[in-house]
């Protein structure tokens, strides 16, 4: 079975929530938007307070070419456009919503029925992709209609899905396949019309066998589209490890990206919103959120309009246990550590983690034994010891010799050190510095 | 014997063809210094702590020598009397100073802002900062891992464990600048000691809006603007909700002490006042006579700056 070539670790899967189906959740008292919650520029609001917004309603346009429009998942009144706390306890504008009722635009086809002819150009499909906001949904939020327009030079040759879902715990791709594979399906037809190619293969993991084997059936039913399984390994799910396991091709390291090896890759979760997008002109407003930890009583799959607070999805899920360590925001590998439960469900926000006091606490650092296991588990090829060291001693030339800016914080590294080395918490800063130094001098030439 | 002899000779010739190279090459290659440079490095206080902008002291003292003037040159260890000894070798002037001391702007301590979250990570100020927001409601404040302190090479930073923030010990400061560079959220600045060591500063970086800022912390600046009403000597200005004295212009008459409804601006090293149970009193009687004045010209300047946060909120 195939995957891909280097590195990689085996975290437990834990994946709880697997066999719940998607459940609605309730509508928010008050939706809250960040303006920034996608790759790029943050967007600009086009609302003010006071004024009276429905379902579907466009409230903040996309802020350049790399960003993208929000739409208010509520009807209401805007209560103000202010700055709220985000996952990381900073404060970032956004736009707060009073919901009152449940009105939707009426633009929004709300019919279940599936539609799967699409006479649209390639051009218009990505003008109603971008219109509507969509984003990547697995978590980068780097917005689609970027990726559906190569870069001069470059051609597609084929749509990558990525229904990998490798992070321990979340299943909200998962319950999507099972339950919208038809839409998915579409949706892949329609990526694969924007970016004129006729080969699109989904990759997904071999712990999902029943996604697999409905994904397989149905797609027999579409032309091109073919299932890949994959031999479970972690970070399977990162866009170079997925273009490596599918098609075998390695993207070199930055700048360049997917397409420069003719890849376009994109979510399961993309390519349902974007079958909503292009066939029910439905604007990205809610999408599937995995609440789940050892301790809570009912891990479930929401279906859940962006803008709710996490708060509310917990409580929906059983309340806090009390022996809740962490929140986190995303998977166990991944995800941060949320300094608060009001911040909103966003774009990217995949999954909810409540991790018990246990498995949150952080083992003391040891010297590094130099077993070079880290090296070996960098799915990048990287030296991940040295990179930490490095950046720990604020050596940021050396780091970037040594393709700090390859790293995609998978966190395997860490995972697997026996001395239980913060590495990632160091390589994190050392990218950050490295990037903004590239950023000057790229800048200044 | 004639082995010897042989030896001898011939080791004596190589010896005297390497001598005769040896001293050609001397010549030839030979790099003019600056015997200047030497004796200006004997003076320097050899801290090679980088706080003059130079790489060590030998670094400086060869900046010193090759610039042919003093203007902006300060070793911050040795400070005047230092710089007096490398002007008299050079036969310069010497750049007035002002004694400089870093000071910590932060007054967050455990009782004044309180912990919301707990930060696990590396004990590092810089990896926290570029983690997340820190472990309080307030963005901008001390996040106490201590980069301050493991920057200072005098041993004049140390951590309080009681209130969680770093203090500076005046006689060990230098001035040379180490740990407001380590300082990722620039809390700690250089500034004039002041005569006598007197100085007056807000002991605040927020720069959140009043409600947010009050909210995480109770000795945060919330951008009033009431001691910039209060200054007689335009000294003070107010920006993104931040009071900010200018050491140049502040003449420590602590007005603004008294004015600050935060206790956010501190005055260090003052005597105390008199008429301590008049305390509260004192400051509403003394300041109106000065108030007068200032109040029919400053405001025109300040209130827009004060009132712009207001209207944003």
């Amino acid at each position: 079975m195939k995957t891909f070539r280097i590195g990689g670790v085996h975290p437990a899967e834990n994946k709880l929530s697997a066999g719940k189906a998607i459940e609605t959740l309730a509508l928010p008292k008050q939706a809250v938007f960040p303006l920034s919650q996608h790759i790029g520029a943050p967007a600009t609001a086009i609302v003010k307070k006071g004024d009276v917004v429905k379902v579907g309603t466009k409230i903040a346009e996309a802020g350049g070419f790399v960003s993208a429009a929000i739409y208010s998942s509520v009807s209401g009144k805007v209560n103000k456009v202010d700055s709220v706390i985000d996952a990381s306890g900073y404060r970032k504008p956004a736009i707060f919503i009073d919901v009152e009722g449940d009105e939707w635009e009426e633009s929004i086809d709300r019919s279940t029925e599936l539609v799967k002819e699409c006479n649209l150009t390639p051009e218009e499909i990505v003008a109603k992709i971008k219109n509507a906001g969509v984003v990547g949904m697995g978590g980068a939020c780097f917005p689609t209609h970027v990726k559906l327009t190569p870069p001069p030079g470059c051609k597609a040759e084929c749509v990558i899905i990525n229904a990998v879902e490798c992070e321990p715990y979340l299943t909200a791709d998962h319950r999507l396949m099972l339950e919208k594979a038809d839409e998915i399906l579409v949706g892949v037809q329609i990526l694969m019309k924007a970016v004129k190619v006729d080969k699109a293969y989904i990759g997904i993991e071999n712990n999902k066998p029943d996604a697999i084997k409905l994904m397989t059936e149905k797609a027999a039913q579409y032309k091109g589209i073919e299932i890949v399984p994959l031999k479970v390994k972690y970070p399977q799910g990162g866009e170079k490890q997925l273009i490596d396991a599918v098609i075998g091709r390695q993207v070199p390291a930055p700048p360049a990206i997917p397409i420069n090896v003719g890849a376009v890759v994109q979510n399961v979760g993309t390519a349902y919103a974007v079958y909503e997008a292009v066939q029910k002109n439905k604007p990205l407003f809610e999408r599937v959120v995995t609440v789940t930890g050892k301790s809570l009583k009912n891990p479930s799959n929401f279906l859940t309009r962006m803008g709710t607070p996490m708060s509310q999805l917990i409580e929906a899920a059983g309340g806090m246990p009390e022996d809740t360590g962490k929140v986190i925001g995303g998977g166990p590998m991944m995800g941060k550590a949320l300094a608060n439960t009001e911040v909103p469900i966003c774009k990217g926000s995949s999954g909810v983690l409540l991790m018990n006091d246990k498995e949150a606490s952080r083992a003391e650092a040891m010297p590094c034994i130099r077993c070079a296991k880290c090296v070996s588990a960098c799915p990048m090829g990287l030296e991940p010891f040295l990179l930490a060291t490095a950046s720990a001693h604020g050596d940021w030339e050396r780091v970037e010799k040594e393709m700090i800016m390859s790293c995609i914080e998978c966190g395997s590294c860490q995972f697997t050190c026996p001395s239980r080395r913060p590495m990632l918490d160091y390589i994190r800063l050392g990218k950050g510095k490295v990037g903004a130094i590239i950023r000057a001098r790229n800048a200044k030439k | 014997m004639d082995l010897i002899l042989i030896a001898v000779i011939s080791l004596g010739a190589i010896g005297l063809v390497a001598a005769v190279i040896l001293y050609a090459a001397s010549k030839k290659f030979a790099v003019y210094e600056d015997p200047r440079i030497a004796q200006v490095s004997e003076v320097l206080p050899q801290a090679n702590c980088g706080g003059c902008g130079y790489p060590g002291c030998s670094g400086f003292a060869a900046a010193c020598v090759k610039a042919g003037s003093l203007e902006g040159k300060l070793c911050p260890v040795g400070g005047q009397p230092t710089m007096e000894k490398v002007a008299a070798i050079l036969g310069l002037e010497a750049a007035a100073s002002e004694p400089k001391v870093a000071v910590v702007r932060c007054n967050g301590t455990c009782a004044n802002r309180p912990k919301l979250t707990q930060y696990d990570g590396v004990r590092s100020c810089v990896v926290a900062n570029s983690t997340y927001g820190g472990e309080t409601g307030c963005t901008f404040g001390c996040l106490g891992c201590g980069d301050c302190v493991s920057a200072c090479t005098f041993g004049a930073i140390k951590m309080n464990p009681e209130t969680g923030l770093p203090e500076v010990d005046e006689s060990k400061c230098t001035a040379c600048g180490a740990c407001a560079k380590a300082c990722p959220r620039a809390i700690i600045e250089i500034r004039p000691k002041g005569k006598n060591n007197r100085r007056v500063y807000v002991q605040c970086v927020n720069k959140d809006k009043g409600a947010v800022a009050r909210k995480a912390c109770a000795a945060a600046c919330i951008g009033c603007g009431k001691c910039v009403k209060v200054c007689p000597f335009e000294a003070i200005t107010l920006e993104n909700n931040l009071a900010y004295i200018d050491p140049a212009k502040c003449k420590s008459c602590r007005k603004c002490e008294m004015e600050c409804p935060q206790n956010a601006i501190i005055a260090v090293n003052f005597p105390p006042r008199k008429a301590k149970p008049a305390e509260e009193t004192a400051p509403k009687a003394e300041p109106v006579a000065p108030k007068a004045e200032p109040v029919t010209e400053q405001p025109k300047a300040e209130t827009p700056a004060q009132e712009a946060p207001k209207a944003e909120a």
